[in-house]
Order: structure tokens, then sequence, then C-alpha cells
């Protein structure tokens, strides 16, 4: 089999992987996003496990361990991210990733900002 | 790589169209995952998704790691991912805000990275071959050789991440114990109902839901001034779930210091303010 | 002790009571008139010491170099000749007595103990110039006194007038030492060295390269602190500060340095003859027109600070004619009865009330509530206006025979033009001097009119002073004048027949001719009222002076001169009055010449600051505030929207990398 099968795959399901972890606005979406991204990965590994086993270059068959410990992380992964997303979602209310901007500067409006931030560069200049 | 020479793109094997086949699927159903409007279906098409990674590994003659992934993946993870969407009280059925107004800037960046990365793997590795002939690669006995040979020392690290990971999750998903409990009692008493909140309820069903459920608490009958909604929201949604958002406690405020009980309702939504 | 120990104690005497005074004057009220009069008494008792030990003789000289300062080395050096010996005692002299008129003159004033501590400072400050060796040493005794006149002028800050006058006097004076400044650093880099007997012993011979230059820019420095023309107007508005400050440093020891300095370095002037011309004009510029403007004066300070600038004119005529021995006689003799002046001036404006001659004019037996200040007075302007035997005379003769000397070809120090310049503007000068004492003295004590309010007797501390200045004023010029020449190696200082007969003539007829000017005028007195007097007579001495000066000009329209057809001055000098009273308008011309073009240049700064400059500060604020501004709009917190910028970084920094490595 051409290597280049299961790469190409890996290539885009990573990919779509991006895309749902950039695009979905639900963050247990995104947390399957992210579930899509790590597959991708482990799929490369496995090719490229095979690949040079099989070229009896690695007998230590460290991309199938590599995946077994993905798959294991991954699983941690999605516990921990879970928990957290419940958490956040107890605390604000929301599981939206858009809506969960406490790290924006001011509160989203742009009126009451200005005035201190004039007041700052008056301190400062 | 001389077998490569001898297999061109035009001529593939059996094992390369079945892969082909399972691997358009995989795709497709990522993208579904990904693009879909339902958030449950986004659970089950990342199902089919992941089994088609099976598929695959067990194409490449990884079996252990394709019984691993359906275990794993198939099994758990994504009964994880539909409990937690279950716990956030997702919505069932479409809804149309499911994708942010990043999407068009995601699919450029997503699309941009996907050109780039073919263009540079298949210049990597088209002359590449795998020769699938031969003992499989990946059966188990060859992994849990390899696993437990060469790779002892990881894997007992990776128990212990595992156990902490764990640890980890409990202790995010608890309640948070230092919540005082006097405010919904009080509340409570203040409110006069004589059918206390069923506790239980409140775990699935949230404060978000109850507002349209549970409809005045008995308390409306017996006070004027709080015919508003929050109060009652408030003094429902609170107890023990841990979910009520700030808005809903503030609610409850006015209720208690409109009530009989001031001096008794004030001070614990006082300290409830501190904690948050 | 050495006599070098004993000059070194001179002037930290007074600096150690100014320190003491300025730590204990609120702690320990009770220390500071102790404080401000035995550290002045005590400097006295040794600068005579110093005096007695010197004795003329040869100069005592030491020097010590506390670090190497440069090219030219600044040493603590005393220089202590006949001349420094003599100043010093004069003005120890004057401080004691200015400290303990003080002790009376201002016994209920909140501010007295700063006042005692300024007044010891200035004194040490000023026998520090006196003693000084080096030149910087003396610069920074002189800027001293600048900033301790400045001060002291203020006291009575509460009044626009005292404010206006401290800020002048500040800033005239400096004015002139920024010049002084620069001629030092010339000098000494002519002369290699700061010290006076080095440069002098540098000129001698010849080795000034620049002596015009040097002479012009120190001189612009001593018109500046000796109150010369063109920077003399500070002197007269000084007056809006006590008495005894203008006692001590408008007539005897601040506007004596001026003259003091060039005494002692006379030799670099000589080296220039232009600059002997232009002191000798200058000199008698300042003769004649202050002698003029004196007559014009109402307030009776301001009357005397005209007569020490023409004084003060009459030693640079002397220097001017290359004659120090007639300057410092003249600076000593001066020294005592302008002092004398100023303090009896000072009880008869408590005792009246008022300083304005008009009013005093129309007080009777002003002189009967105050026979002490009444009868020195008399002696001290006799004294000024040179009639013998009274002390002015002989210091004055020496003058006038000096520039005689000069104008008749005997010398070669001086150019003769200078000699003539001196002598004729000398005698003009003297004529006047008669002239406006003479008009002081009936105006104040010959008024006619509702009698003086009787607030009791001054303070023993006032009227004791006052005799003991009178012993100078008296007869100090004729027991001097034999045995000074000795003490300055200087030619003979006694007058000759030619001059005293013609100046004691001028001064005469000056003296008669005002008399009938006045007998002629007084009539008008009695019929036309004016007047005002102080609102609080029964205050000190200081609070009548001060209520004085601020009412002078709401009571009579202007600072100087009041409407009064009664004063004789109107009559001797006609149309001159009016820009006479007005100190010839020389402060409009410093107005428009120096005031408005600063002004205009502040304002056109301001202008440029606010306008232009800030222009551009509000530009390079307002950039990266809209930058910022622009920025925050992208700190949305959207977390997927930072990592769709973060993964778009990397693709395109991946693509580039791909791009480089692959070599395209």
């Amino acid at each position: 089999m051409h290597l280049t099968y299961p790469a190409v795959l890996s290539v885009l399901l990573f990919c779509t992987g991006v895309y749902g972890v950039l695009a979905r606005r639900n963050a247990i979406l995104v947390l399957m996003s992210v579930e899509l991204m790590l597959n991708a990965v482990n799929l490369n590994l496995v090719a490229f496990d095979v690949w040079l086993s099989k070229a009896a270059r690695e007998t230590l068959h460290s991309g199938q361990a590599l995946t077994l410990f993905t798959i294991a992380v991954a699983a941690a992964e999605i516990g921990i991210g879970l928990a957290i997303v419940l958490a956040v979602h107890r605390n604000s209310g929301t599981s939206d990733i858009d809506r969960l901007r406490d790290t924006a500067e001011g509160h989203g409006d742009d009126d009451p900002q200005a005035p201190t931030a004039a007041e700052k560069a008056e301190a400062t200049a | 790589m001389n077998l490569a020479a001898t297999h061109g793109f035009l001529s593939p094997t059996g094992v390369e169209i079945a892969f082909l086949l399972v691997g358009l699927v995989t795709l497709g159903a990522a993208v579904v995952t990904v693009t879909t409007p339902q958030l449950v279906h986004a659970a089950l098409w990342l199902v089919v998704a992941l089994g088609g990674l099976a598929v695959e590994y067990l194409l490449l003659t990884a079996e252990f790691i394709a019984w691993v992934q359906v275990l794993i993946y198939v099994g758990s993870v994504v009964v994880l991912l539909l409990f937690g969407l279950m716990l956030t009280r997702a919505p069932i059925g479409r809804s149309p805000d499911a994708d942010s107004g990043n999407r068009w800037a995601a699919l450029a960046v997503a699309v941009a990275a996907a050109a780039a990365l073919v263009w540079v793997v298949v210049d990597a590795f088209r002359t590449t071959w795998i020769d699938l002939a031969g003992a499989a690669a990946g059966s188990t006995e060859a992994t849990g050789a390899s696993l437990f040979q060469n790779w002892v020392l990881p894997f007992e690290a990776l128990s212990v991440l595992l156990l902490a990971a764990l640890v980890g999750a409990i202790v995010l998903s608890r309640k948070a114990t230092t919540d005082p409990v006097p405010p919904p009692l009080n509340s409570r008493g203040v409110g006069g109902g004589s059918r206390p909140v069923p506790d239980p309820s409140n775990e699935c069903t949230g404060p978000a839901e109850q507002d349209g459920t549970v409809p005045d608490d008995g308390s409306g009958p017996t006070r004027e001034p709080r015919s508003d909604a929050p109060p009652g929201r408030g003094k429902g949604a609170l107890p023990d779930d841990g979910t009520g958002s700030t808005p809903d406690l503030n609610g409850s405020v006015p209720g208690v210091r409109s009530g009989t009980a001031p001096g008794g309702g004030e001070k614990p939504a006082r300290q409830e303010g501190g904690t948050r | 002790m050495t006599t070098t120990t004993l000059a070194v104690l001179v002037p930290l005497l007074p600096f150690l009571g100014a320190v003491a005074g300025l730590l204990l004057g609120r702690t320990a009220p009770g220390f500071v008139r102790p404080l401000a009069v035995l550290p002045a008494l005590a400097a006295l008792v040794v600068a005579a010491l110093v005096m007695a030990r010197q004795g003329g003789g040869r100069a005592v000289d030491a020097a010590t170099q506390l670090t190497p300062t440069g090219s030219v080395p600044v040493e603590l050096a005393l220089h202590i000749d006949g001349f420094a010996a003599l100043v010093a005692v004069l003005v120890a002299f004057v401080a004691s007595c200015v400290q303990i008129y003080s002790t009376g003159y201002l016994r209920d004033d909140p501010r007295y103990a700063s006042y005692a501590a300024l007044v010891s400072l200035f004194t040490s400050a000023m026998l520090l110039v006196v003693y000084s060796g080096d030149l910087i040493v003396l610069l920074v005794g002189w800027e001293v006194m600048g900033i301790c006149s400045y001060f002291l002028v203020g006291h009575y800050w509460e009044t626009p007038e005292a404010r206006a006058a401290s800020t002048k006097a500040f800033l005239v004076t400096k004015l002139g030492d920024v010049p002084f400044l620069i001629g030092l650093f010339a000098l000494a880099t002519d002369t290699g060295s700061f010290r006076i007997t080095t440069i002098l012993g540098t000129v001698a011979t010849g080795g000034l390269d620049h002596p015009t230059v040097i002479a012009l820019l120190l001189l612009a420095g001593v018109a500046g602190k000796s109150a010369q023309f063109p920077l003399h107007t500070w002197l007269p508005d000084a007056m809006a500060g006590p008495t005894p400050v203008s006692a001590l440093i408008h007539a005897a020891t601040m506007v004596a340095a001026g003259v003091y300095f060039v005494a002692r370095l006379l030799p670099v002037f000589e080296a220039s003859r232009a600059a002997m011309v232009v002191l000798a004009v200058m000199a008698a510029v300042t003769m004649i027109g202050s002698g003029l403007a004196a007559l014009a004066q109402d307030d009776i300070k301001r009357v005397l600070a005209y007569s020490t600038i023409g004084q003060l004119g009459y030693m640079t005529g002397a220097l001017a004619v290359g004659d120090r021995g007639a300057a410092v006689f003249h600076l000593l003799s001066h020294g005592a009865f302008k002092a004398l002046l100023f303090l009896a001036a000072g009880a008869v404006i408590h005792a009246a009330g008022t300083n304005s001659l008009a009013a005093m004019s129309r007080m009777g037996h002003l002189r009967d509530r105050v026979p002490d200040a009444f009868w020195t007075m008399t002696v001290a302007l006799l004294a000024l206006a040179a009639i013998p035997p009274f002390s002015g005379f002989f210091s004055k003769e020496s003058v006038l025979g000096a520039a005689e000397h000069v104008a008749t070809g005997h010398t070669e120090h001086a150019p003769g033009a200078a000699g003539w310049t001196v002598l004729l503007a000398g005698l003009l000068a003297a004529l006047l001097t008669a002239a406006y004492a003479t008009r002081l003295w009936l105006l104040a004590f010959r008024g006619r009119g509702a009698e003086v309010p009787d607030h009791g007797r001054q303070p023993l501390s006032m009227t004791v002073v006052l005799w003991v200045l009178a012993v100078p004023s008296l007869a100090l010029g004729g027991v001097a004048y034999r045995s000074l020449p000795g003490w300055f190696a200087s030619p003979d200082l006694a007058p000759t027949l030619t001059t005293s007969v013609l100046g004691t003539g001028v001064a005469l007829v000056g003296g008669i001719v005002t008399y009938a000017a006045w007998w002629h005028t007084t009539a008008y007195a009695t019929r036309i009222p004016l007047g005002a007097v102080a609102a609080h007579p029964e205050g000190d001495a200081g609070q009548v002076e001060a209520e004085a000066i601020a009412s002078h000009r709401a009571a009579y329209g202007d600072l100087s001169s009041a409407p009064d057809p009664a004063d004789p001055g109107r009559l001797l000098l006609g149309p001159l009055f009016r820009p006479a009273a007005a100190g010839f308008h020389l402060d409009a011309v410093y107005a428009a010449l120096f005031v408005r073009p600063v002004q205009a240049a502040a304002r056109l700064v301001r202008f440029l600051d606010r306008e232009v400059v800030e222009t551009y500060v509000r530009g390079a604020a307002a950039v990266p505030r809209l930058l910022g501004a622009a920025v925050r709009r992208a700190q949305t917190g959207n977390v997927q929207t930072y990592v769709s910028a973060l993964l778009a970084g990397t693709v395109v920094l991946a693509v580039a990398a791909l791009l480089v490595a692959t070599g395209a």
C-alpha cells in the first residue's frame, strides 16, 4: 500500500479536526474535534509504524506503543476536559466558547473602556 | 522503494481500494461531525468516523490498535461525550448557532493547512510503499511483546497519569463544598413553600429548564409583590445542583428582602455573593 | 591666636549665629535676640583685634586648598590689608548697631527670628567678601549677600511693594552678576589664578591680555551691586524693606561691596584707560542723576536711597581717578553717617506714622517727639552735605582732591578726562547733596501744623545706637584723614584748599537756595492739607513702617512722589521735578528694553509650548491610542479567534520554512 494514502487521510482528518476546533461553538463539540485530531495522529503513527517495521528498520513498534499511549492520554483528556466544561457550565451557565470571554479587555463594550483608556494615556503621558 | 516503483497510483491493489473507500467514509463522517447543526448527531457521526479509523487500522494490519480503538473511543469516549452534552443541557435537535462566527476564518485556516500538509506529505512519500505481506505488523502478540519489553516503564507512568486524571476529573466535577447551604434553606423558609424542592431532579434538569417547568413554588399566591419570576426561579434552582447562575442568585435577593424575614435573608445572600 | 585664626573667626561668628538663629528661632524664641546681637558684637571685637594686629602694615595672607579644582585652583584664602581690616570693622560695627536697633525696631515682629538670622548671615557674607583673598570665595559671599538682600527686602512680603522690590533687587543685581562672573573667569584665565595677590602681581607685570573687556565685565557686576547707573534702579525700590535692613544693606555694606571690590582690584581697572573713563562717566551720571532724583522724592527713605547712590557715585569717581584711599575713606565715613541717617529715619517714621515728607511737613513738633533722632540726624545730614568739620567733609574733599589732582595732570594712573568729569560732577553733586539734605531736614523737622500725637519714647535700643553712630559721623573724618594714608599706602588724604573752598561753597549755596525755596513754598503747606498716618501708631516701628509703605501709593497716587505744592524741590527743579521723581523714567526704559521683550518671549514660548509642542505630544499620544483601540478590538476574549490566528500563523510559518528549505 502506498504510504501516501494513510498519510493524506490523516492530514485531511487532522484539518477537519482543526476546522471543528476553530468553528464549533459548543465546548463539547470542540472536544470531539480534538479527538478527531488525535485520531488523525494515531493513524499516522500506525501507518508509519507498519511501514518501518516491515522495512525492518525499527523493531520497537514505537508507533503502535505511542498510539496506545495517545489513546490512553486522550481518554484522560476527555475526562478532564468534560469535567472542566461541566464546571464552567455550572459557573457561567453556558458552554459556548465564544461567550466565555472573561479574558477580554473590559466587558466587551467599547464605550466604558474609552474613557479609562484615555485616562491611562493621560496618566502615562 | 523498488517495490513502490512497480506499484503505480493508477493500478491500485485491493487493499488500497478498500482503504480508500473506508477512508472516504471516515472523512465524510468526520466532516459531518464538525459541521452538523445537531449536537447529538455530531457525537454519533463521530462514532462512525472513529469506527472507520478502526477499520483502517485493521487494513494496516494493526489489529490490536483497532480493537483498542473500538473499545476505548467508540465504547467510552463517545459515551462520555454524550453524557457531557446532556449534562450541559445541549439542545436536542437542530441548533442553528452550533457554529460560531469564526467559521469562515476556521475554514480558511483548515483548508490552508490541509493544502500545505497534503502537498508536503505527497511530495515526501509518493514513492514510499508499505509491504503488507507477511506477518501482521500489529498483531496482539507483537504489540504486547513490544509494549511489555521495551515500553513497560512509560506504560506504568501512563497508569499514574490515568490515576491523576481520574482524581482531577472527580475534583473538578464535584460541587464546591464551600457553597453555603443557608441561602437556599432560608429562601425556602421565607417562601413559605410547604413543598421542598426536589433536589435530585435538579441534577438533570437544571435551572434553565426549571424556569419553564416549575411554576411558582407556591410563593406566588401568598406574596403579591413577588410576582416576578426570578425569586421563584432562584429558590428552585439554587439548592443542590450548584449550576445556578449568578443572575438567579441575585434574583433571589430582592425577593428575600421584600419578604417577611429581611434580617435572616440578607446576610446569607451577601455571603453567597462573597463566595462567587 | 594668630591673626589668621582671628580673621577666620570674624565671618564665622555671624554665620554660626545665623545658623543657630534659624535652628532655634521657633523652638527657643528667648535665645533669638542674644544670638542676633552677640555674634555681631563678637565679630566687631575680633575685627577690631585684627585691625589692631594688622595695623596697616604688611598684608596678612593665608590660603589653603581644600581640593584640586581643575585648571585654575580655588583656594580658601585671606588677604587682609589696611582696606580689608578697616572695612571689616565698619561692617561689623554697623551690623552690631543694626542688630541692636532691630531688637527694638521689630520687637513685636513674628518673623524676627528669621530676620535676625538673615541679617547675621548677610553680615557674615559681607565680612567674607571683605577678607577673602580668592575671587571665587569672594563671589560666594557676593551672591549670599544677593539672596539675603532678596529675603530681607521682602520682609514685609504681605505688601505688593515689598514683593516687587525684592524681586527687582534680585533680578537687577543678577543682571550685573552674570557679566561679573564671566569677567571673573576671564580674569582668572588671563592671570591663571583666582588669588587676588597673584592677579595683582600678574597685572603689575603687564600680564593681562584683555584688560578692557575684563574691566567692563567686572564693572557690570559692580554697577549692579553698588547701585551705579544704569543698574541702580533696584535700590530706591528696596526701601520697601525694614529700615534697619536699608541701613545695613543698602547704605553701609552691600552696596559698598562693589566699590570695595574695585578698590581691591584697582590695578586691573587701571590697566584699561577706557574702563577708567567709563567708570568716571558712570560715576558722574550717577552722582548728578541721583542728586536730582533725591530732591524730588517724597518718601524719606527714598531720599536717603538716592543719596546713597550719589555717595557711591563719589566713591566710584574716586576709583575712576585711581585713588582707592579716597574711595575707601569715603566708604567708611559714608557707612557711618548713612547708617545713622537710615536708623534715625526709622525712628522718625515711627514717631510720625508716615514715611511721606509731605505729610511730615504738615506736622508740628516732630523734633520734640524724637529728640535723639533729630539731633543725630542733623549731625548726619551735615556730614552728608560735607560741611566741615563733620566726617563727610573730609572724605568728600579727599575724593574731590584726588579728582583735581588727576585733572590737573599730576598722575599717570588715570586719564585727565576722567579727572575733569569726576571733579565737575562731584562739585555739582555736592550742591545737590546739600540741597536735598536741607530739604529733608526742613520738611521733616520744621513742619507746621497739627501736633504729632505722642506715642511714647523710642526704645532705648534704638536711641542709644543713634548716638553711638553719631560719634564717627561727627569725628571720624577729622581723626582719620591723617592716619588713613598710612593704612592705605595711598597719597595724602588731607583736604586741599581749592577743593575745600569750592566744595563747601557749593554746599552752602545749595543749602541756602533750598532754604530760600522752602521759605517761599512753605506757605502753601498750611493751605493744602495732605497726608495719611499709619493705622496702628502704637505698634512697633516695623509695623508702622510697613503700613506707611503700603499706604503711600494709595494716599499720594505714587510710590515715590506726592502732589505737594509746598515741596521746595518742586520750585528748585521746575520742569525736571516730575521725571526726577520717577527716577528719570529709567524703570520705563527697562520695562521697554527688558521686561516687555522677556514677557513677549515668554508668551511666545508659552504659545509654542501649548499650541505647537503640545500638539505633537497629543499627536504622539493619539496615534498609539488609536492603535491601541484597534488592537484592543482584537482582544475579544474569544479563544477560537486566538487559536485561529495562531494556527494561521503556524501554517504561514511552516510554508515559509518549507519554501526556504526546498530552496524555492
